[in-house]
Order: C-alpha cells, then structure tokens, then sequence
C-alpha cells in the first residue's frame, strides 16, 4: 500500500517538476516585455471603447501614446476625444510630455429642415434606416440632401448625447456630447460635423449642406442656404467660403462676431447659446420671420447669380 | 391549352393577378411638348450627350452616347431643339444629369424604314447583328436595364446553347408584355430568330405564364413557321418571370450561385427586347419608345400605351382620365418589385413597364411587428435564402455575416415581404444589405 501511495506521489511531483522547469525557461524565452505604462495610461483613459480617437479601443490607443512618446518624444495628433483635455494632461504626466490644449468639439446637424421647414410632400413607410432611405429617396421634404430623420445617429452614440426630436424631426445633440465621431460616420448624407464648442459653447454655423441653386433648394426648404454669398461679403474674418451655393464656416477663423447671422436672409446661419443682441431692437434671429423674409428672398435668389453690388445690400431690414 | 406546363420547384407565392389592362389594345400616346432624357438609362454607367444647347435633332438621332462597356447609346425620341443639358429629376428624387428637349413636329431621320411591311429576312451576319444593336442603344426591357449587346457576347470559353426569351410577364397587373405577344408576335419571332443568329444557337424557348392563354396560342401558330422556336406555357406563380427561376422552370437547370446564366447554355431576353431588336435590325429603328401599362383598380380606363421614353409620365395619367382620388401611392413597376415615385415629373425610360396607380386602402404598410418565426419568409424565397436572417444581418449592419449567408444572390422578388405575418419590411433590408455588401465587394476588388 505504502508503496503505491510513494510511487504516485513521487510520479507526480517529478512529472510537476519537469513540468516547472520546462515552463519556467519556455516563460523566460518567450517572455513579452511591456511597458508598464502602456497599462498606467490605459488606466488614466475612460474606458469607452469607442474609437473615437481613431484607434480600436482604448488599448490600443494607450500603446500607440506610448510608442509615439518614445520614438518621436511628443503627443501631437493623439487624442481622446471622450476624456478632453484633463485625460490628455494625465497621459501627458504619465510619459513626461508637454500636452497642448486642445479646443473641445462637438458634433454639430447641419440640417434645419424640421417638419415646419421641409414640409413632408410625401410618406415614407419602409425601414427605419437612414442608410437605406439614403439610396432609396430624396426625402420627404424632397430636399436631397436634408436629414431623413430615422436616427442612424442616435443608434450609434454610446453616449446619450443625441436624440430624434419628434416635433422637429431632427436630431438634437446635448451636452453629453464627446465628439467621438460615431454620429458623423453613421450619417449617409455627412449632415454631422465636429465643431469646436467655443467659449461658454457659443458657436455660430450654416445650418445647411444643400449645395443646389438656391431656387431649387428653397424651393423643398424655407431655411435652405441658397448661395447668396451676403455672409461672405459681410465677414471680417475671412471665415466663410461659398462652394457650390453653399456657404461654410471656417470654425478656426471664426471670432464669433455674428453679423453673419443677421444678413443671412433665409435664417440658415444658426448662433447657439448668445445672449439676445442689444443694439438692433427689432431683431429676433432665432425665430424665423414670415412676410419680409420671404421678400427678401424672392430679390436674394434673382440676383444670387453673377453679380457684385454693394457690399451691404441688407437695406430693406 | 397545351399540356406539359412547367414551373420553378423552390419557393414562390400567388398574388392577385389583377391584369386590368389585359385587353387594352396598345394605343399609340401623342408626342409630349417637352421631352426629359435621363442619362442613366441602363444598367451600368450614365451616358454621355453628344449634342448642344441650341442643337436641332430629328427623331432616332444620337443624342448620348456609350461612357464604357456597360452602358448605352441613347437616340432622340422626338424631334426638335434641345433646350438644355441640365439635371432632371428621376424616379428617386434626385436629380441627374439629362437633355431637355423642346418638341417641333415629328420629324423622323431618313435612315429608318417608317414602313409597316414586315421584314422576313435576316441580312446581317453575327457580329453585324450584334454592332447594330449596340448601335441603337437596346437594353433588357424587363426592366432592369442591362445593355442587350453585352449578353450577346458571350465571355471566352462560355457558349451558348439556348436563347430563352421572357414572356412570363407574372407581375400583377402589369399586360404590356401580353399585348406585344398578341399584337407584335411575328415581330417577337423575327427577333428571336435574329438573336439566335447572332447567339449561334439553334434553339430558342419562349416562356409565357400559362394566365395568357391567348398569346400561348397565337404564337404557338405563328411559330410554326419557324424552326427551332417552342413556346413553353409556365404556371401561374411569382416570380416565374425571374431569370434563375425561367432558366430552372424551362430548362431544369440551376444558375450557380453569384453566376451568370451563360455558365448553364442560357442567354434571357424579354420578349419586348426581341421586338425592340427586330426594330433596330431590320427597319433601322433605336429604341426610342416602349410600351407601358397605366392600371389600378381606381383607374377609369386601364391602358397600355406605345409611349416615346421621355415623356412625362403625368402625360400618361392624362391619357387615363386623370388620376383617381383615392390614389395613394403611385408606383414605377408592378406591385412587387416597383418602387413608389416621389413626383409625376419623372419621364418614362427604356426600363419602364408600367405605373400602377394603387388604391388608398391597399397601399398603406401594416405596422411592424416582432418575428415570430414562422419561416414562412425561407420557405417562399425562390432563390433558397434565409429573408429573417438576412434582414436582421443588414440591421445590425453585420455586412460580413449577410454576404457569407449570400445576400447577392436575392433577385429583391419581394416574396418574403409580401408573406411575413409580422409585417416585417424584409426587402428593405435586403436591398439595404445588398447595397452595402455590393459597395464591399467592389472596395475589395479594387485594392
């Protein structure tokens, strides 16, 4: 008996034992060295997983930030989008680099045809795929361009930051916002963008993507940008551009000056988060105007062409 | 009725047949005042227009011609001077490229024999044949557009050994088929035997649903007179119409999947094809009109009406009596497979085969409902595939997962939306998976 329990224990123990061994130096052959910070900045980042940044995930961002950090001794193009400027800092801590401040964004809907703007000409019924509606139709409001309004982008969001509105039948982004970029992939008709936030978020843009004559385009919607080319004539800055009857806002030239917005005469250019100006009483920008507006137009689109009269044609205001 | 009536053994359902039109001899519609010429009229890419601003052009002259191997010449359709090249709205909504055309007269170029003698003989040779089809712009009048030439032109290595031409019309409603066999069916047969000369092929097999007794009949006598041409009567069950399913039904043989027919021996032509191409063969003519069925259970006077492409196609519901009241979508196609227009500014194409104005009532989707999985959708699917699974797959945008489960080889016949009980829109889905995967593929093809 006794003899029996020594064999096995001793067959077993030996065979542990050369197990160990072999182990031990296959373990010290093969052995994976990593930085440990790779880990310590993994740790620092928020987790989310959601590629904004460009990377999948967060490790693997955390091993790109310190590949970079080693081989080229600076951060410049890294960033988490989710965690802003105080992650940056952290990570920059970590590896002992100086991180420059980045301006935080947020995803921005181009597209300000509600249901009251882009009245619906027909009924959609299919499925609830922006994707899907993109390559089957126009639109409901016929514009070609508008947002479709089946939330592809509120899918995607891992943040809860944006939200079909269903009085205006866009979507609207609220300050959970990270500027992860998932919004702006998933929309097929490239309406979202990232947009710096600006000082106490105010920020001011062309609330339209539509680049057709601007007949046409007002013709499916009341707050289409139909080229006039006022905005850019009236910007000190330099910061608009017009393409394809379509007016653009530079976000890095932009001083947030807004007299923009006021000449604009189909209310496309929207300000978020101002004060009401003071010195012109009689206006309301963020209220679309009935009667003069429409005048203004019908005036706007006929010399919308060639044309280059006075600077300020905005009299009739 | 002759015996011996085949059909497709895998799937299919039965929707009403509701062929209002069915006789409705085909009424020739006046010239419009304004023609609109989309430039995307086949399959592959947009055409290219050869003429100016300003230009006179007479009937059947070159106004666009081909961009690439896939794509097609396209003739005036009417007289008169062109207007502008400009975007035009098409069926979708969106605008593309076309010509615009203001009408004068009806002045026809001298090249085309006008003449209502029928041409017997067969002057071209093969390759003849086939440079003048090219030539004239000929596409698949079934619908989907795709360049006729292209399909005369077998790749190396592959030979044809049937001509089957498409005669099943199993579209509800749809008749303009019908009434072509019935009243061009000397035509259709000249055509036929035009494209099997230049097919090489000495047998040709003509599919017609066995719900057309008439036209069965009327070319089964004309066709005595021609060697090699059998008409075969096919079962009333959609989509027998479909390329695969007539290959299988007439032939027994399966189309591999993600394949052309010709890896079987088979070429598919539309029998209003084989009547557009005796046209051009032997009176000289391009295709620059085609019949088209206006129906709908509230239209007044169903019709099928010889229409010049570019007309719009408010000028059809005109010839109709108006459109109805209690209209509630207006669909390019039959009810199957059309799609709803989004506006009656939209001309008619070479791939126009009908507008169905469809009832209020009738037209309004049930709401959705979770599945309930009956796999009434996998048991209909003609081509063997899984809708549910597939659908769901294109929802969750697993696009690898729909190409694995072979997204692309849905024919988008319809059959599972129109069966599934929980109202689940499976085609959309489909044609979204389909969409994605195909734009995949061809990222992938490119690298």
């Amino acid at each position: 008996m006794d003899n029996i329990i020594i064999i096995a224990v001793a067959a077993l123990g030996g065979l542990g034992l050369v197990a160990a061994i072999v182990l031990y130096f296959i373990a010290s052959k093969f052995k994976v060295i990593e930085d440990p910070k790779i880990d310590e900045v993994e740790e620092s980042l928020p987790s989310a997983n959601c590629g904004g940044c460009g990377y999948p995930g967060c490790r693997a961002f955390a091993e790109a930030t310190v590949k970079q950090a080693k081989d080229e001794k600076h951060l410049e193009g890294l960033n988490c989008p989710v965690g802003g400027n105080d992650v940056m800092q952290t990570v920059g801590k970590i590896l002992g680099l100086e991180v420059e401040q980045q301006a935080p964004l947020i995803a921005v809907v181009r597209c300000n045809g509600s249901k009251a703007n882009s009245p619906a000409k027909i009924n959609y019924e299919g499925a609830t795929s922006c994707t899907f509606a993109h390559a089957l139709y126009a639109g409901e409001g016929g514009c070609p361009y508008g947002c479709l309004g089946l939330g592809d982008c509120v899918i995607v969001c891992e943040f809860d930051a944006i939200h079909m509105n269903d009085e205006l039948g866009l979507p609207v982004v609220n300050d959970k916002c990270t500027a992860c970029n998932a919004c702006v992939e998933a929309c097929p008709r490239d309406i979202i963008e990232l947009r710096k936030k600006g000082p106490k978020g105010r920020r001011v843009f062309v609330s339209c993507i539509n680049e057709e004559k601007g007949g046409i385009a007002k013709k499916n919607c009341e707050v289409a940008c139909i080229g006039c080319s006022k905005c850019v004539k009236v910007c000190p800055h330099d910061a608009i551009t017009m393409n394809n009857f379509l007016a653009y806002i530079d976000f890095e030239k932009c001083k947030l000056c807004r007299d923009c917005v006021e000449v604009c005469p189909t209310n496309a250019i929207h300000e978020v988060n101002f004060k009401p100006k003071k010195p012109k009483p009689p206006k309301e920008d963020s209220k679309p105007k009935e009667a003069s507006v429409v005048e203004t137009i019908a005036e706007v689109a006929a010399d919308a062409a060639p044309s280059n009269e006075n600077k300020e044609a905005p009299k009739e205001n | 009725m002759t015996g011996n009536v085949k059909t497709f053994p895998l799937g299919g359902v039965h929707p009403q047949e509701n062929k209002l039109s069915a006789n409705a001899p085909i009424e020739t519609i006046p010239v419009p005042t304004q023609a609109f010429i989309p430039m995307g009229q086949n399959l592959g890419t947009p055409s290219k227009p050869i003429v100016n601003k300003g230009d006179m052009v007479k009937v059947g002259q070159l106004i666009a011609e081909a961009s690439g191997f896939i794509s097609t010449n396209i003739h005036s359709p009417v007289s008169g001077k062109v207007l502008k090249i400009d975007d035009i709205l098409d069926a979708t909504g969106y605008k593309r490229p076309g010509i615009i055309i203001n009408v004068e007269g009806d002045d026809w170029d001298e090249s085309i024999d006008l003449s209502n003698d029928i041409k017997e003989d067969i002057e071209l040779d093969s390759k003849q044949i086939i440079e003048k089809i090219k030539e004239k712009g000929l596409v698949g009048m079934g619908g989907a557009t795709f360049p006729t030439y292209v399909k005369l032109m077998p790749p190396p290595g592959k030979v044809a050994e049937y001509l089957l031409i498409n005669g099943v019309e199993c579209e509800p409603y749809l008749t303009s088929d019908h009434r072509l066999m019935l009243e061009k069916g000397k035509e259709i047969l000249i055509g036929t035997k035009i494209l099997m000369k230049a097919l090489k092929v000495d047998k040709a097999i003509i599919g017609i649903e066995n719900n057309k007794p008439d036209a069965i009949n009327h070319l089964i006598e004309l066709a005595k007179k021609y060697d090699g041409i059998k008409i075969q009567p096919l079962k009333v069950q959609y989509p027998q119409g479909g390329e695969k399913q007539l290959i299988k039904a007439a032939l027994n043989r399966e189309v591999p999947s993600g394949k052309l027919p010709i890896e079987v021996g088979c070429v598919v032509q539309n029998v209003g094809t084989a009547f557009a191409v005796y046209e051009a063969v032997q009176k000289n003519k391009p295709l620059i009109d085609r019949v088209v069925t206006v129906t709908g259970k509230g239209v007044k006077k169903p019709s099928n009406f010889l229409v010049r492409i570019g007309t719009p196609l408010q000028d059809l519901i005109d010839a109709v009596e108006g459109l109805p009241e209690t209209t509630g979508k207006i669909i390019n196609g039959g009810p199957m497979m059309g799609k709803a227009l989004t506006s009656l500014e939209v001309p008619v194409v070479k791939g126009s085969s009908g507008i169905l104005l469809m009832e209020e009532d009738e037209s309004k989707r049930k709401p959705e409902s979770p599945c309930i999985r009956c796999s009434k959708c996998t048991y209909v699917c003609p081509q063997g595939l899984e809708p549910f699974l597939l659908s769901k797959a294109a929802k969750l945008a697993k696009f690898d997962m729909a190409e694995k489960e072979k997204v692309m080889d849905c024919i988008e016949c319809g059959s599972c939306q129109y069966t599934c009980p929980a109202s689940i829109p499976l085609l959309d889905y489909l044609r979204l998976g389909k969409t994605m995967v195909g734009a995949n593929i061809r990222n992938r093809n490119k690298k």
